[in-house]
């Protein structure tokens, strides 16, 4: 399988139940697939939760993630993106300094804010697409971070 | 009604019709066990291991098409059935398999005979459960019968806490399921089914490829009719033999690794490859990139996973494989017979080249004679289970088998020691016929304490031992691939293969000629009771054809021309 790696967003709809995600991240390393991100949450007023999965793979590796997900006894659908909204949040830590004003404006420029300011330190938050939040935390080097988190991707067909 | 988890196992076997129970106690399942006494409703078979169990319920079941089930404890019990579970979910055998667990207040603790059961099955089961209410566990089984009978089949493990089994709740086993995120696609698409005629009647050089899941779908009637009536070759899988009968003029033979010469080269030629249930294992197909490289592919198969998953197929049809023929059978009126007669010339011309077959020129008796006399002296009238190893595949190239669920042997997974007890289960499932255990001196070793279950049982399994004092498999291809550096295959230090039966009340012989072999095996069947056959074989016996690992199909070594 020499076809290219393609990045690819899943979302899957799971029975909320026990060990349902073990059965999930089992069949991804099992078989040798990647996760770049994952993440979960319930579903509002019903049994199921929604997973977000970031991966990659050549399109035929792609076609069998879909396929055995889909063969998992407690998924009850498996989307495969192609024209997606997508977004990630960040929250990054700074230390205070004469430079909130810049981190504000920069923050804004991507969709956040400053959340908390404390004695010491801020905290920022941004959300937007992952390739943009790459961008950001590229940026904000220069304002010394001292803690980056990334909530991983969340998606929707458009 | 009102009754404890262990009694609601008993009542949800019984309701399922489950007659044969394969299976080892301990702690964390007496209760069970307990209520397994009390009752007339079915036979439980201790086996001597855990694993064996496993094998039993899988050889009863392959041989029934019944749903099997085994019992087993927690902790070493469990994982000692682990490679069974493996075997099972391999070669798609439906299972229930019931563990006890240490109780709830204890998981998590690591109690004593504790370990993780459905995190390790999770990656060999269709699907698994830890009951941890046992008002839960109607359903639970309910489920787990169904989910393992349906769609592709296999095996389900349900991990049942000892509280849980000795907790009483309310238990009605006429609840409906509604399984909404299980629901297998066994209709094929009639638009696909309408293309894939055509294309069939537009081919030239059209090939059937069989697979295991017609066996599962019971649907080999239905393929004989399709074949007749098209009038077009095919090929097997190893997992797909007695689909069609041996003395059907429109099977070639199996293919792959060790399929035969015409087999090989039909698939290597064909113009349109028709797979049924068959999942393009690598065993089957060597390098991908040159396998039936000038042909369209129509692939039925229910699991859509295993639909170009290595081989793209231009016409792929979701469905039970009994429906897919069904309708396509009511399509064929165009497909005429006669337009493929060149091509069936073509196929025997490739097999008068290169038959499936072997020399007679040792002072010791060729491994694939004693197989072919079997079959000549008990044909239909016997069940087979092989081992793993050079006898495995010589069974299933010259065994004249004539029906599905003749044959049992371990495809995918290649377990040794499977032979044995899978052939006590399948003695256990049709006693009216002889049930027949080809195996090697290396595999009989690994589960041979089943000598004790098939005499405690009045289970009369005929062991034949090809000895070629040799893990011959391995040997073989040490000969070829590693200049004959036959590293720790060597099995010249032995049991006395006799003596070793004896001392379980079984019976033994140690056989060196045809007639020899010809009065123990009536002699076997006339005792009835279980016995080992020891024939002394030829030891540097290779399987051929062979397709090197990786290789193309068409690039096979042969079995070398004798000189007339
Ligand atoms: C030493 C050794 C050598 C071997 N050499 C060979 C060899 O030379 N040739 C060979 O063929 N094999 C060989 N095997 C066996 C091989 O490893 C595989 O087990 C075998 O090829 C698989 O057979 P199959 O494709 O029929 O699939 P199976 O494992 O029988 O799978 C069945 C397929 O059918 C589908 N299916 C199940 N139920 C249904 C249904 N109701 N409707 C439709 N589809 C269904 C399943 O989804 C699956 O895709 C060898 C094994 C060993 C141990
Ligand atoms: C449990 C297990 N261990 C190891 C192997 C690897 N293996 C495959 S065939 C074989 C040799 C089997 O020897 P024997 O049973 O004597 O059969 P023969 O090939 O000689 O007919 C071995 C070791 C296996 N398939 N299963
Ligand atoms: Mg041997």
């Amino acid at each position: 399988m020499t076809e290219s790696n393609e990045r690819r967003v899943v979302s899957v709809i799971v029975v909320n139940e026990a060990s349902v995600l073990s059965r999930i991240t089992d069949l991804f390393s099992g078989r040798g697939y990647n996760i770049t991100s994952l993440t979960v949450a319930p579903i509002p007023d019903s049994k199921y939760s929604r997973l977000t999965i970031v991966t990659s793979g050549s399109v035929r590796v792609i076609e069998q993630i879909t396929k055995q997900l889909h063969k998992l006894i407690p998924i009850l659908r498996v989307y495969e993106h192609a024209d997606l909204v997508e977004k990630e949040m960040a929250l990054v830590k700074f230390p205070i300094s004469d430079n909130i004003t810049d981190i504000n404006t920069l923050c804004e420029a991507y969709n956040g804010k400053i959340v908390n300011v404390g004695e010491n330190v801020i905290i920022a938050m941004v959300a937007d697409e992952p390739k943009r939040i790459e961008n950001f935390l590229k940026i904000i080097t220069r304002y010394n971070p001292k803690e980056i988190v990334r909530s991983g991707a969340v998606a929707l067909e458009r | 009604m009102q009754i404890s988890g262990s009694q609601m196992v008993i009542e949800a076997l019984i309701a399922e019709d489950v007659t044969t129970v394969f299976g080892y106690p301990g702690g964390a399942i007496m209760n069970v066990y307990d209520e397994i006494y009390k009752q007339n409703d079915f036979k439980h078979i201790l086996t001597r291991h855990e694993q064996a169990a496993i094998h039993a319920a899988e050889g009863y079941s392959r041989a029934s098409g019944k749903v099997g089930v085994a019992m087993i404890t927690s902790g070493p019990g469990f994982t000692n059935a682990v490679t069974g579970l493996a075997d099972a979910y391999m070669d798609s055998i439906p299972l229930v398999v019931i563990s006890g667990q240490v109780p709830m207040s204890l998981i998590g603790t690591d109690a004593f005979q504790e370990i993780d059961a459905v995190g390790i099955s999770r990656s060999c089961t269709k699907h698994n459960y830890l009951v941890t209410d046992a008002k839960d566990l109607a359903r639970i089984l309910k489920e787990a019968f169904h989910i393992a009978a349906t769609g592709r089949p296999g095996p389900v493990h349900i991990d049942i806490p000892k509280d849980v089994t000795a907790q009483i709740a309310e238990f009605d086993y006429s609840l409906k399921l509604s399984l909404e995120t299980y629901k297998p696609h066994i209709k094929g698409n009639p638009r696909q089914i309408k293309k894939a005629i055509e294309a069939i009647a537009k081919a030239k050089r059209p090939l059937f490829y069989l697979g295991g899941g017609i066996i599962n779908a019971n649907a080999s009637d239905e393929v004989r009719d399709f074949v007749h009536r098209t009038g077009i070759p095919a090929v097997e899988t190893f997992m797909a033999r007695g689909t069609l009968s041996h003395d059907d003029s429109l099977l070639i033979s199996m293919l792959g690794m060790h399929g035969s010469y015409a087999a090989n080269m039909a698939m290597s030629e064909t113009d349109l490859v028709i797979g049924l249930g068959a999942r393009f294992d690598d065993r089957v197909t060597g390098k991908i990139s040159e396998f039936a490289k000038n042909a369209d592919v129509i692939h039925v198969d229910i699991d859509p996973a295993s639909i170009s998953k290595l081989i793209n197929a231009d016409y792929p049809i979701v469905g039970d494989v009994k429906n897919v023929v069904n309708d396509m059978l009511k399509l064929s009126s165009d497909i005429d017979s006669a337009k493929y007669k060149p091509w069936r010339e073509t196929i025997s011309n490739f097999d008068n080249l290169h038959p499936l077959t072997y020399h007679e020129d040792t002072d010791r008796l060729k491994p694939q004679w004693v197989i072919e006399r079997v079959g000549e002296l008990l044909g239909d009238d016997a069940n087979i289970s092989t081992d793993v190893g050079q006898h495995q595949m010589w069974t299933a190239q010259f065994y004249p088998f004539s029906r599905p669920r003749q044959f049992m042997s371990s495809g995918g997974l290649g377990t040794m020691g499977y032979g044995f007890p899978a052939a006590i289960g399948v003695k256990a499932a049709s006693p009216e016929k002889i049930s027949i255990n080809f195996t090697g001196d290396g595999s009989i070793l690994m589960n041979c304490q089943e000598l004790m279950t098939a005499v405690e049982q009045k289970l009369p399994v005929i062991n034949i031992i090809l000895n070629n004092n040799f893990l011959g498999m391995v040997r073989q291809w040490q000969t070829l691939f590693y200049d004959k550096r036959h590293s720790e295959t060597d099995l010249s230090v032995q049991p006395d293969f006799v003596k070793l039966s004896e001392a379980f009340g079984g019976i033994g012989y140690r056989v060196k000629t045809k007639e020899e072999f010809d009065a123990a095996l009536k002699d076997a069947i006339d005792k009835n009771i279980v016995a080992f056959i020891e024939v002394i074989v030829e030891r540097m016996e290779n399987v051929m054809p062979m397709v090197p690992a990786g290789g193309s199909l068409f690039n096979m070594m042969l079995l070398q021309k004798k000189e007339k």
